[in-house]
């Protein structure tokens, strides 16, 4: 059937253009052409994903990649996006999938908040010349210590951290084995951590970072055994995730190479199925008996992190888990990213993380049981100023996903569900794959968290804070700017000048 | 159109997240190690010294010691605030709280010397009390019972205010200089005490309020301090999430509580509890040998909400024992001085030199280092208690 829906993009291409025909190797959605008769480049609008590959590697500079300015008649209850979706769906009869976590116009909370800084009453500190401290600690904690016996700080399983930023959870097979080796390099070198998503753990890695590794557990339960799960500092059992709560996920059989079918367990070229539920946890307490048995096979020694996508009443579900004894909550929230969603999923399902942390970490407070969980929230967080207001919320740590592969390279052309990622991160093609050069992605994530943990640093010496426990849950330090009274009293924060 | 009226209006439940008082200030402590009592006159003069420091919204000193007679009992120092009406109902309702939950042995209205001007003084009262448990209450030991009537009449009845909850203690404070607050109380005159600290306040903004003066005390614990908590909120909620409440516009009220449930409930020595207050860094602390590190890495693992960031001197007072600490990079001044059995702690040397010239040694403790003053013989003391009770 002959597609109805116009280009989304325009491709220019200048004088410059000495048909190298880079753009057409550099392309994997078929773009670029070379007509040799002519001894000229053919673009095809119609299959441009936006993704900017062919612009930064073209040697002349001569291509430029803009939004098309094609236009059906505008509508403000028609827009081009549901004019688009709809014509589409009418040539495939499917569900909508698409990739990255939502683009829609959601109030982004992070930028209705403002900062604190010390003025004359207490000094600022500058952090190149003072200390100060991003090393935190994730798990349970207990109410107290007690100097009279040895074992008591030996107890509680932790994970520390350098930095408050961890990478959350991208599989391998999902995205590539390159890209998953750069987050796992890049985490040991920065002191903190990376998560195998539920894509199981390739073999050959699992001495190397076993310490800097969280293994998941999710509905598939692909590549588990009591190995995987004792090859790591901490484990996590996947319940939801912010791009498509209440959803299962879905690895198309393309994408199962040999070596991800070993990690995985399964058998090669078949598809990768996890169930929208886990089809032991229909309940509570059947999460706690999960907890149990994962905290038996691996001895107690490894906190456990139960991950849920931020919904409606977060906080009550949040309260059961701490109670079925998870050591650390992720909570996932509405703008966080996906390698395959359903696009009306994504886009209409979960609340906002800013939200989600505050109430949560409230009605464990409430419940005085916030100290026996620690938070990580993911979803949306952008760059440092936003990890600083999330802990400021109540949060322990972050979650980054999506600022970890633009580091790499992504550009959020929304493509990673077809497998032919052009900057090879979400790809299993051997040739898109080999794009992605590990060294060169993990310095750039290295360089990251390097840049992040810089800039957290400065504004807590702005605020006159020199450990970044002082401001967890420190809401003093945060004003809304532009928010209803609704909004600020789920906040817990005042407006701005109040 | 009643333009005067118009003010910001916050919602009820923004309200109470209210912002902590900044303020600035001096400090000042004197102790007998022998344990002989002396009048609080030198520890005025010390303080009007520091005059400064302080711009007279708020003075107050805790004296130790002073009510031998009563030593048995609790002594509660009560300010009824408001008008002369809402003064005499809060006072009518804070009685009859006392007198349902406590045995009242004596009370009488604190004693003040209406010489000195000072602005707008409450009505203070004073009880001696023994707790009088019934119900659910029956079991929980005296000085809890007495913390949770304390947070009770505190946070649910208007208008009332206990300052002061410890045995054979007391704190005077109010609104004006230090100097003018202990003169107005008569302290160089009625009190003997072998433990005296003071505090002289400048808060950046301009509530004069008379409960909002410094010490901040719960049973025998006194806490004066100069600094800005940066942490208030973090340590805020850890401390209300554990049955405290923040009612009283200040961050130095956190200090108090954290002091009273690290050494009280939980019973932590305060060599421990100054390393959760104000811990050695992580730079430091990787340095430590392994038993070292390990205790410290589960104090801040543990304790972190409690670690007091931001610049502040800090001086706790406790039946037979006083401690100065600063945070953990120093950013408040506070000296250490000792002649004989005297031992001083103040914001300045200044203050130490004007009531004692010539003094044995003088010394600026390191951030984060707590200094201990304890009586003689204390130490065997709290021994021989302990063999008791065990046997």
């Amino acid at each position: 059937m002959r597609s109805l829906v116009l280009p989304e993009f325009t491709i220019s291409r200048s004088e410059e253009c000495d048909r190298c025909r880079a753009c057409e190797h550099q392309c994997p959605f078929g773009a670029h052409t070379y007509d040799v008769s002519k001894d000229k480049m053919i673009s095809d609008s119609y299959r441009c994903a936006g993704c900017q590959r062919c612009a930064v590697f073209c040697p002349k500079g001569a291509i430029e990649i803009r939004p098309a300015p094609s236009f059906y008649r505008p509508n403000a209850s028609w827009s081009r996006e549901r004019i688009e979706d709809i014509k589409r769906q009418a040539e495939s009869g499917g569900v909508l999938l698409t990739g990255c976590g939502s683009d829609k116009p959601f109030r982004i909370y992070w930028d209705h908040m403002l900062l604190n800084a010390s003025q004359v009453t207490n000094p600022s500190i500058d952090p190149l010349r003072e200390p100060m401290e991003l090393r935190t600690f994730l798990g349970s904690k207990p109410d107290r210590l007690s100097l009279r016996s040895d074992t008591d700080t030996a107890t509680d399983p932790f994970l520390m951290v350098e930095t408050p930023v961890l990478f959350s959870a991208m599989s391998y097979g999902a995205i590539s084995y390159n890209a998953f080796q750069a987050l796992a390099i890049a985490a040991s070198r920065s002191g903190t951590f990376f998560n195998t998503g539920e894509g199981g753990m390739p073999s050959e890695m699992k001495s190397q970072f076993k310490k800097h590794a969280i293994v998941q557990v999710a509905s598939g339960r692909f590549g588990i055994d009591a190995e995987y799960l004792n090859c790591a500092a901490a484990v996590e059992i996947k319940i939801g995730q912010g791009a498509k709560p209440g959803i299962g996920g879905h690895l198309p059989g393309e994408k199962v190479s040999q070596h991800v079918a070993a990690t995985r367990m399964i058998p090669e070229g078949t598809d990768a199925i996890s169930p929208a539920p886990h089809h032991d946890i229909y309940s509570i307490e059947d999460l706690e008996m999960l907890i149990s048995a994962i905290k038996e096979v691996t001895n107690y020694e490894k906190p456990v992190i139960v991950k849920v996508a931020a919904v409606h009443n977060i906080s009550a579900i949040a309260s059961g888990i701490v109670r079925a004894g998870a050591d650390i909550l992720a909570i996932d929230g509405v703008r966080g990213g996906t390698g395959a969603a359903p696009k009306v999923i994504r886009d209409n399902v979960g609340i906002p993380i800013e939200l989600a942390i505050s109430s949560v970490d409230r009605r464990l407070r409430d419940e005085g049981i916030r100290e026996r969980c620690s938070i990580i929230a993911g979803g949306g967080i952008r760059c440092s100023a936003d990890v600083v207001k999330a802990i400021a919320l109540g949060a322990d740590a972050v979650y980054i996903g999506t600022a970890a592969l633009i580091a790499m390279g992504c550009t959020l052309c929304q493509r990673c569900h077809t497998g032919r990622c052009s900057w090879g991160i979400c790809t299993q093609d051997p040739g898109l794959m080999r794009r992605l050069n590990v060294d060169d992605a993990s310095r750039r994530l290295v360089n990251l968290l390097s840049a992040w943990s810089h800039e957290i640093k400065e504004m807590l010496g702005g605020m006159g804070i020199n450990a970044i426990e002082s401001l967890r849950g420190n809401r003093d330090q945060l004003r809304g700017i532009g928010l209803h009274e609704w909004e600020l009293d789920v906040l817990g924060i005042k407006g701005a000048g109040e | 159109m009643d333009f005067e009226s118009r003010e910001v209006v916050m919602s009820v439940r923004r309200q109470k997240l209210y912002s902590k008082e900044i303020c600035a200030c001096s400090i000042f402590g004197a102790m007998s190690r022998a344990g002989e009592r002396f009048t609080g006159e030198r520890v005025i003069r010390a303080m009007a010294s520091m005059h400064h420091r302080g711009n007279g919204l708020g003075g107050g000193f805790a004296a130790y010691g002073i009510y031998p007679e009563f030593r048995e009992y609790y002594a509660f120092h009560l300010m009824f605030t408001g008008d002369a009406r809402a003064q005499r109902e809060a006072k009518r309702a804070a009685e009859e709280f006392l007198l349902r939950n406590f045995d009242v042995v004596h009370d009488e209205e604190i004693p003040h010397s209406d010489d000195v001007h000072v602005r707008d003084p409450p009505l203070l009262w004073r009880y001696f009390l023994s707790p009088s448990k019934h119900g659910e209450d029956i079991d929980l030991p005296d000085d809890e019972y007495v913390v949770r009537k304390v947070i009770h009449v505190n946070s649910a009845i208007d208008n009332a205010y206990i300052f002061s909850s410890g045995k054979n203690m007391g704190c005077f404070k109010g609104v004006g200089y230090p100097e003018e607050i202990g003169r107005y109380f008569m302290l160089d005159r009625l009190y003997r005490g072998y433990l005296w600290t003071a505090h002289g306040r400048f808060p950046t903004n301009s509530q004069a309020w008379w409960g909002g003066a410094h010490p901040f005390g719960l049973l025998d614990t006194t806490v004066v301090h100069n600094g800005e908590i940066s942490s208030y909120g973090t340590n805020r909620w850890y401390l209300e999430m554990l049955g405290y409440k923040c009612t009283l516009h200040t961050d130095t009220e956190v200090l108090a509580y954290a002091v009273d449930l690290l050494m009280r409930r939980q019973d932590l020595p305060m060599e421990i509890v100054a390393k959760i207050l104000a811990p050695p860094t992580w730079e430091t602390i990787d340095r430590m040998d392994v038993r070292k590190r390990e205790l410290l890495t589960a104090l801040r693992r543990i304790y972190a909400p409690l670690l007091m960031n931001g610049p502040f001197a800090v001086i706790v007072a406790q039946s037979g024992r006083m401690i100065g600490l600063t945070d953990r990079i120093r950013l408040r001044p506070l000296t250490v001085a000792t002649r004989g059995d005297m031992f001083y702690i103040s914001s300045e040397e200044a203050s130490v030199r004007l009531i004692s010239p010539s003094l044995d040694s003088v010394w600026s403790p390191r951030g984060g280092e707590p200094v201990v003053c304890e009586i003689d013989g204390m130490f065997e003391g709290r021994l021989e208690h302990e063999i008791a009770g065990a046997a």
